[in-house]
């Protein structure tokens, strides 16, 4: 009787665990924009990954398939809402230059294959620079105008409308030369535990991605889909924003918007999802 | 007034007869549901778009009635079997007074 037992109890065991693995597992799918684009969303791992992870997998395959659909359709996809306030500003005069950004650069396609290389080295300033900061030096020198809030409505736009010219580019930032010691500081942050509950980057989006934390899927945490469309808040969500989320979440003080640490953190997070598609602005929940 | 409102329509520019299309609508509009207070404990006056119509030829075809409770930017999608090559109405109406049209035409071969 008591072999009986143990038998029926170690069967439930594996049956309850094999259903909570299959649900959470990033979903097998292609990601196709607007019938026309193919999107890499699943890639071998790249460098800075190598040894931690087999394969990279966008948080696009951690969605469910309402969500996933809304994202291949530029209709049907919100974040476009703010892209096209974005290309009002992109040809909107301001400061007291009277320039708009298209007087320099052209029209905003003609931007297509900056948002992969970012964030990147800035020679002139000696700084890695994030896109965020490429904008508002722009605002400032070139345009006069006032800078925006690293995590404001007009600034998200504005990298949204930059990532939705290079959807379909893979993410390619450089991890050498003048901007490894940036990297490295990255990579001691993703995984340094924070927090009262002592968790790193690494501790969820590498060690367990594909579980469940309590009722949503753990994705590997990449951000070639930023800035998102989040339905819960029904707004674009820019990368520093994500951080500064996850990091409170762990019961922490966290880092600011536009701080060195988040700087060298997105660089970080970057290079792990060489080789992804860009899909800025996706859809998550 | 509301602020930012601009309309979106996908409609297909030819079907064949008796094929079923699909149109989206989408308005960009905050969706205001005059049931939150602002930071002094005022409430924010409701302000939503209240009415959505498809017309086709003049003739109606779909009217819709949104209620506070819609989320922002109203999105609505309907199949449609069209007999005739023609021209799609559509409005929205604003609780500001404020009508927003879009016209699409489509042929039938």
């Amino acid at each position: 009787m008591k072999r009986l037992t143990a038998t029926f109890t170690a069967g439930l065991m594996a049956a309850t665990f094999a259903g909570s693995t299959a649900l959470a597992d990033p979903v097998d799918d292609t990601l196709i924009l607007n019938g026309e684009t193919e999107i890499v969303t699943r890639t071998a791992a790249p460098a800075a990954v190598e040894g931690a992870l087999d394969e990279v997998i966008s948080g696009w395959h951690y969605r469910g398939t309402e969500t996933r659909a809304m994202q291949a359709d530029d209709f049907d996809n919100p974040g476009m809402i703010f892209v096209e306030k974005a290309e009002d500003l992109w040809n909107a005069a301001e400061g007291s230059e009277g320039k708009s950004c298209a007087d320099c650069h052209g029209t905003s396609e003609e931007m297509a294959g900056v948002r992969p290389v970012y964030p990147k080295w800035n020679e002139a300033a000696g700084e890695v620079r994030t896109m965020e900061m490429q904008i508002n030096d722009c605002r400032e020198n070139r345009m006069g105008a006032d800078p925006w809030k690293y995590t404001g409505g007009d600034m998200v736009n504005m990298t949204a409308l930059m990532a939705s010219v290079s959807r379909g580019m893979l993410v390619d930032v450089a991890t050498d030369g003048p901007v490894q010691s940036t990297w490295d500081q990255g990579k001691e942050l993703y995984y340094t535990r924070f927090g009262q509950l002592e968790l790193a980057c690494a501790s969820c989006h590498e060690a367990n991605n594909g579980m469940m934390i309590r009722a949503d899927h753990l994705s590997q945490g990449q951000i070639n889909g930023f800035p998102v469309y989040r339905l819960k808040n029904s707004k674009l969500n820019a990368v520093h924003a994500r951080f500064k989320g996850c990091v409170r979440d762990t019961r922490a003080q966290t880092f600011k918007p536009g701080s060195a640490e988040f700087i060298a953190l997105e660089l970080y997070v970057a290079s792990r999802g060489n080789g992804l598609g860009v899909e800025g602005p996706s859809v998550r929940n | 007034m509301a602020e930012g409102v601009k309309p979106r329509v996908k409609v297909p520019k030819t079907a064949s007869a008796g094929e079923e299309i699909v149109i989206k609508t989408l308005i960009s509009h905050k969706m205001e549901s005059g049931q939150r207070k602002d930071g002094d404990g005022n409430i924010i006056p409701r302000s939503i778009i209240n009415r959505f119509t498809c017309d086709f030829n003049g003739e109606n075809v779909v009217d819709v009635t949104l209620e506070p409770a819609i989320s922002t930017n109203p999105y609505l999608e309907f199949a449609a079997i069209v007999p005739e090559s023609g021209e799609f109405k559509f409005t929205w109406y604003d609780d500001d007074a404020s009508v927003y049209e879009e016209i699409k035409k489509i042929t039938v071969e």
